[in-house]
C-alpha cells in the first residue's frame, strides 16, 4: 500500500472512531484542509501518527476536544466582503421591507462578526424591531464568544473602512466602547439575536425563514455533504425567500442550481424560485 | 515518460510579469489544468485575471469552491483564501495565513502532491518571501517534476532561492524557457523515451 493510501486509511478510520465515540461527524468534510488540521494534532499532541491521535482521541475527552477547536476553523470579520453588504442593502432590503416580520438564520457564524454587522445593516434601515436573527454554530465556545460581543480594538480600524464602503450610514464607532478587554459591542445589538448550537450535518430544520446567511462554511464540506446542507436550506427557506453565500461559493455546479435565481450573482445572493 | 495531468505554479513579488511571460508562450489548446497562487492584497482587486488574460489564449478565472479542475484552464487562488487541490476538484479555504500568505503556496503545493503525485509539476517563480519551499519539497518527495525559476532571472531572487536551499528541482530556469519547457512536457507528442511515434 503507498504511503498515501495508509495514510487515507488512518484519517477514515480516526474520523469513523470520533463518530462513534462522541458523535461528531466529520468524515465528508473536504480532506485537503482537514489532513493539514489533523497532522497539526499529531505534532502538537507528540504522538507518532494519525493512528496513535485516534487512540488518544478515543480514550481523552480533553485531546477530542482539542481537536474539535482544531478543525473548526473560525476566521471571521465584520462587513467582510463590503460590496456583498452593499447589494444587502440595495437589493435584498426593499425585498424584506414587503414582510411583517423577518426571519434571518446565520448558519455558522463563528465568533458573530456576522451578526453584528447584520445587525447594524437593519438597525439602520429601520428594519430590526421587526427582525428575528438565529446565529447557530457546531462550535460552542465560539458563540459563548458572540454573545459576550467583546472585539479586538486593533481590528477596528479595519471594520470601520469595511462599514463605510458596505454604505454605513453612521460613524461606526457609535457602535462599540472601547475598553481594556477591547470594543465593546452595544447590547441592542444582540436583543433580537438568538444564539444556538446547531451542526449543519446532523441537526434538522427548526424554523421557516425569509434569509438564510451561510457564507465561508460549505466551502470545508465535500460535494456530497454540500448538497445535503443545500437541500436542508432549501427547505428552511420560505418561497422568494434569499440564500446567501461567501464570495466564492456558487449555487452553480450544486443540487439545488434550478430551485434559485440570482438576485446579485456576484455576491452569491439567490432567490428561490422553487 | 510520465503523463503530467496538472501543473501549479508559485509567485509573489514580481509574479504578475513572470506569469505574463510565461502564459504569452502557452498554446490555446494547452490541455492540462493549471493553478497559480500569486501573493496579493487581502482585500484587493478581483482583476488580477483580467490584466493576466490579455497575455495568454488559456482563459483565467478566480477559483470557485469545488470547481472541477479541467484542461485548457488556468486557476488563479483568490486572495484572503488558501486554495487546496481535493483529487480532480479545487477547494477553499478561510484558515489562518501560513508564512504570512493567504494564498499560501505551501498549502497548494502539499495539497496538489498529496492527490497528483508524479503527475504533478511544480514552478516556484520570483518573490520576496520563503513560502513555496516547503510545498515544492513536498512535491519532490512524492515523486513530482520540479521547476525552479533561476535566481538571477528573477525580479525578487529570495523565493527561488529558498527553494533552492530545500530541494535540487529537476529544472533551473530562466523565465523564457520555463514556458516553452512546460510545453514539451506537456505534449503528448514528444519525449516517448525513444523518440519513435
Ligand atoms: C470560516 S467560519 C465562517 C464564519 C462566517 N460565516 C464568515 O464567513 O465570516 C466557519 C464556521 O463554520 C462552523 N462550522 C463548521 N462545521 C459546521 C457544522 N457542521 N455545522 C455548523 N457550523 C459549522 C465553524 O465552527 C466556523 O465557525
Amino acid at each position: 500500500m503507498r504511503t498515501e493510501d495508509l495514510e487515507q486509511l488512518e484519517i477514515d478510520l480516526l474520523l469513523e472512531g470520533v463518530y462513534r465515540r462522541y458523535g461528531y461527524d466529520f468524515r465528508q468534510y473536504a480532506r485537503g484542509s482537514l489532513r493539514r488540521r489533523i497532522y497539526k494534532r499529531v505534532l502538537d499532541e507528540r504522538v507518532a501518527s494519525i493512528s496513535s491521535l485516534q487512540e488518544r482521541v478515543l480514550r481523552d475527552p480533553q485531546a477530542m476536544e482539542r481537536l474539535v477547536l482544531e478543525l473548526s476553523i473560525n476566521v471571521t470579520a465584520m462587513f467582510r466582503d463590503p460590496t456583498f453588504y452593499l447589494a444587502l442593502r440595495t437589493k435584498v432590503v426593499p425585498l424584506l421591507r414587503t414582510y411583517p416580520f423577518i426571519r434571518v438564520w446565520n448558519a455558522g457564524c463563528s465568533t458573530g462578526e456576522e451578526v453584528y454587522s447584520l445587525a447594524m445593516l437593519l438597525q439602520e434601515e429601520g428594519l430590526y424591531d421587526r427582525t428575528r436573527i438565529y446565529a447557530t454554530d457546531i462550535n460552542e465556545r465560539v458563540l459563548q464568544r458572540a454573545e459576550e460581543g467583546v472585539f479586538p480594538l486593533d481590528k477596528m480600524r479595519g471594520y470601520t473602512e469595511n462599514y463605510i464602503k458596505a454604505g454605513g450610514r453612521k460613524a461606526f464607532s457609535e457602535y462599540y466602547k472601547a475598553g481594556p478587554r477591547g470594543a465593546t459591542f452595544k447590547r441592542d445589538l444582540i436583543e433580537n439575536v438568538v444564539f444556538a448550537q446547531h451542526n449543519l450535518v446532523s441537526d434538522r430544520s427548526f424554523n421557516e425563514f425569509n434569509v438564510i446567511m451561510c457564507r465561508n462554511v460549505m466551502i470545508y464540506f465535500d460535494k456530497a455533504l454540500q448538497n445535503h446542507v443545500h437541500d436542508l436550506f432549501h427547505r428552511s427557506l420560505i418561497n422568494f425567500g434569499v440564500l446567501t453565500l461567501g464570495r466564492k461559493e456558487s449555487i452553480k455546479f450544486t443540487s439545488h442550481e434550478n430551485c434559485y435565481e440570482a438576485i446579485d450573482g456576484l455576491e452569491r445572493i439567490y432567490k428561490k424560485v422553487k | 515518460m510520465a503523463n503530467y495531468s496538472l501543473v501549479v505554479i508559485g509567485c509573489s513579488w514580481g509574479g504578475f510579469h513572470s506569469l505574463r511571460e510565461i502564459f504569452n508562450v502557452l498554446p490555446g489548446d494547452f490541455a492540462v489544468p493549471i493553478v497559480v497562487a500569486q501573493h496579493r492584497l487581502a482585500q484587493g482587486p478581483d482583476g488580477l485575471h483580467t490584466s493576466l488574460q490579455s497575455a495568454s489564449r488559456i482563459p483565467i478565472a478566480d477559483v470557485m469552491d469545488k470547481e472541477p479542475l479541467l484542461g485548457g484552464a488556468i486557476y488563479l487562488a483568490p486572495s484572503d483564501y488558501h486554495t487546496i487541490v481535493e483529487g480532480k476538484y479545487l477547494a477553499l479555504s478561510t484558515e489562518e495565513v501560513v508564512q504570512f500568505a493567504r494564498p499560501s503556496i505551501d498549502v497548494l503545493f502539499e495539497s496538489a502532491a498529496n492527490s497528483y503525485g508524479n503527475t504533478l509539476i511544480a514552478v516556484i517563480l520570483t518573490g520576496a518571501n520563503e513560502d513555496g519551499a516547503e510545498g515544492l519539497r513536498r512535491v519532490k518527495e512524492l515523486g513530482g517534476y520540479t521547476i525552479v525559476q533561476d535566481p538571477k532571472s528573477a525580479i525578487r531572487r529570495e523565493m527561488p532561492e529558498a527553494a533552492l536551499a530545500k530541494v535540487r528541482p529537476d529544472r533551473v530556469l530562466t523565465i523564457e524557457q520555463i514556458g516553452p519547457h512546460l510545453v514539451e512536457l506537456c505534449s503528448s507528442k514528444v519525449g516517448g523515451d525513444d523518440g519513435r511515434p
